[in-house]
């Protein structure tokens, strides 16, 4: 069974390879595209209920044994990361391709973007099952050089300079992680990431602290923690609806997924609960403080997802099993939903000509499909009783309260008003684009719109509203069927993060995994 | 564990000038930038290798503390190879640039402008010429650089037309001279 677990990341490789060669045949293109990611999720949902079923497993890459050679580890974390990952890649893929057919190939390209797509998805997929830190890296790297294809696609002004800002971000992101697995490798002489949690642990408390720093300030670049998100904002809303639905689901979280190994098989003391719990706090404020001020739904989704980073960073940062579990369950609701908005905020600006809450209304009259599209994320994201963006807020909060030391609750304030606050945003676009008359547009005010900032030079111009492509309406729909299993099935969910948190704990789980007959 | 003091030299000279010219506006610069600093990261895995000792070859008879470690020559090779690609990638972004915004600057946001001169605007934000550093990029200085684009491109397009063109032309001279 385990045997299946590199196909997550041959699979991919090889669609893409054939897409590629099939540049001139887009419809066998797009064939070869979509079958390979269905059949990741396939395996992804066979390795899912295996892990659960039988614990951990790790693959000896080559067949050379664990220290020496490459190892893949897939634990009920990674199962349900790849699970999750693969599932949305899916529903995106689907998407876009129906807004290629809509639209020609203007904005998704299909010689380009498919294949580069699929690389994206071997490389995130190749982060979550890595067991070795420099193969942690080399993953991030596929998925990194894949976005700045995706990222700069079609190559306007617009996107080559928040091109320009994401990339050379990324790229001193990827050199420090690079100098962090050097000195890690001079401190214990290994990058296998069992065999480091054991022997970090002998090293000096001062000399562990400047290698979990470095390793936090590099994935949290990536994960945009706030000092270190201002490059999101800035580049995700230019590139095409897809690839940005695709970036803000997955790669912030691949992000949060190596800050949580980090946290718990690296480094699982917790010298630095309390850093990390101040800069929860200011990423969930600054963040939703940032979105509050927009216009563009684009950019106000962009702004949410970095404040709501902020509470997977919370969790972490309690450092407790149940932090985690409600950490890991927060991650998975947090894929879907803000990938789900993502894709609606897509349809809005193709149904009302513009992304921007000042330019587009009568949305509702124009179409109801896309309003139940829009208001079931929207309210799941704001974290309103049954969603499971209620569900997953609530566990991080009552973690929070079992710790219960003022700072603690503090940061639990701030994540109540954000949840509100993130509630006033959203509520306010409905109330914009959905419920306004199209006729009410023109000289419209409104307190609500006094403090609202135009993106300036950006979209605002108006186009002319284009038809919903069945297929584009489809894909969003299956992505609102997904979150809305991610509430109805929270029980077992919740289950299975509590499990795969507690096997988190202290990093002992993740030992025994690769090294079942103890460290060599 | 022993280092070599040239390397660590070497290092921390290639660390300091790449930050420097990272932090340059010149997307150049930056590419160079990161050059140095990817190639100083190599050698601060080479540092952490140790010491120095026999290429790795497994032969009979020689105590396996003689061999060099041979992983961080690998982790090297990888990195380079990564840098290699992204330095590729990074000089088409740059000729794209060039090609439409006739400059190889990093180009200001327009939203980062809109903060800077403190004005709670629309969509556009005047930026008065005094208040900017980078007086070129004020509206006068885009429309300058769009006219200078346009020239270019023209430029550029006539250079590639020029053979079919001339072959067009001849084959209408021709044709009225017959």
């Amino acid at each position: 069974m385990t045997a299946l677990l590199p196909l997550v990341v041959i699979v991919p490789l090889i669609g893409a390879a054939v897409a590629l060669v099939a540049a001139r045949r887009p419809r066998l293109q797009v064939l070869a595209s979509i079958v390979a990611l269905a059949v990741v999720v396939v395996l992804s949902a066979l390795l899912f209920v295996h892990v659960d079923a039988a614990g951990g497993q790790a693959v000896e890459v080559g067949g050379w044994p664990a220290p020496f050679g490459i190892v893949l580890v897939l634990d009920r974390l990674s199962a349900l990361m790849l699970l999750i990952s693969s599932i949305v890649l899916l529903a995106v893929l689907v998407f876009s391709v129906g807004q290629g057919m809509a639209d020609g190939d203007t904005e998704t390209p299909v010689s380009i973007y498919n294949p580069t797509y699929l690389i994206l998805a071997a490389g995130v997929f190749n982060a979550f099952i890595a067991g070795d830190l420099f193969n942690l890296y080399v993953g991030f790297e596929i998925l990194l050089v894949a976005s700045y294809v995706l990222l700069t696609l079609s190559g306007t002004e617009e996107r080559i300079r928040a091109g320009v800002t994401y990339i050379v971000v990324s790229l001193v992101s990827s050199l420090l992680f690079l100098a962090a697995i050097a000195m890690i490798y001079g401190a214990t002489g290994t990058v296998n990431i069992a065999q480091m949690s054991e022997r970090l642990r002998e090293l000096p408390a001062e000399v562990q602290l400047i290698l979990h720093i470095m390793l936090l300030v590099a994935f949290g670049i990536k994960a945009a923690i706030f000092p270190l998100s201002f490059w999101l904002p800035d580049s995700y809303p230019t590139a095409p609806a897809p690839v940005t639905a695709v970036f803000a689901g997955l790669l912030t979280k691949v992000g949060v997924y190596a800050i949580l190994r980090t946290e718990t098989a690296l480094f699982p003391g917790d010298e630095l609960s309390i850093p990390l719990l101040v800069i929860a706090g200011l990423t969930l404020l600054v963040g939703i403080l940032g979105a509050v001020a927009q216009a563009d739904i684009k950019r106000l989704l962009s702004f949410t997802l970095v404040s709501h980073i902020g509470y997977m960073i919370f969790g972490i940062a309690l450092n407790t099993v149940a932090g985690m579990t409600a950490t890991i369950y927060y991650v998975a609701h947090h894929i879907v939903a803000q990938t789900t908005l993502f894709l609606a905020s897509g349809l809005i600006e193709r149904q009302g000509g513009s992304a921007s809450i000042n330019r587009v209304g009568g949305l509702l009259k124009a179409s109801p499909v896309l309003g139940v599209l829009f208001f079931l994320p929207a309210m799941n994201l704001g974290g309103i009783p049954p969603f499971s963006g209620f569900i997953g807020k609530t566990a991080v909060f009552l973690a929070g309260a079992d710790v219960g030391t003022p700072l603690v609750w503090v940061v639990i304030a701030v994540g109540a008003v954000t949840s509100l606050l993130t509630l006033y945003a959203l509520a306010r676009v409905w109330n914009m684009a959905f419920w306004r008359g199209k006729e009410e547009v023109k000289d419209y005010s409104s307190p609500l719109l006094d403090h609202v900032e135009e993106r300036p030079g950006g979209t605002a111009t108006v186009t002319r509203s284009r038809t919903l492509p069945s297929l584009m309406t489809w894909a969003t729909g299956g992505m609102v069927v997904v979150s809305i299993a991610l509430t109805v099935f929270a029980g077992p969910l919740y289950a299975f993060s509590s499990r795969a948190g507690e096997s988190l704990r202290g990093g002992d789980g993740y030992v025994e995994t690769v090294f079942p007959d103890g460290t060599p | 564990m022993s280092a070599t003091l040239v390397l660590i030299a070497v290092m921390a000279v290639l660390y300091a000038s790449g930050v420097y010219l990272l932090l340059e506006r010149s997307m150049t610069r930056v590419l160079i930038g990161f050059l140095l600093v990817g190639n100083a990261t190599n050698i601060l895995i080479l540092v952490m290798a140790g010491r120095r000792g026999l290429a790795p070859f497994y032969e009979e008879g020689i105590p396996a503390e003689d061999y060099a470690d041979p992983l961080p020559q690998a982790l090297i090779l990888t990195a380079i190879v990564i840098t290699f690609g992204v330095s590729a990638f990074l000089m088409a972004l740059i000729y794209r640039s060039w090609r439409i915004a006739n400059a190889d600057r990093v180009q200001d946001d327009l939203a980062d402008v809109a903060v800077r001169s403190g004005g709670a605007s629309g969509e556009e934000p005047s930026v008065p010429d005094e208040d900017t550093e980078f007086a070129e990029r004020t509206r006068v200085g885009l429309l300058q650089e769009a006219d200078n684009r346009r020239d270019l491109e023209t430029a550029i397009d006539d250079s590639a037309d020029d053979d079919d063109d001339r072959e067009f032309r001849r084959g209408r001279t021709r044709g009225t001279d017959s």
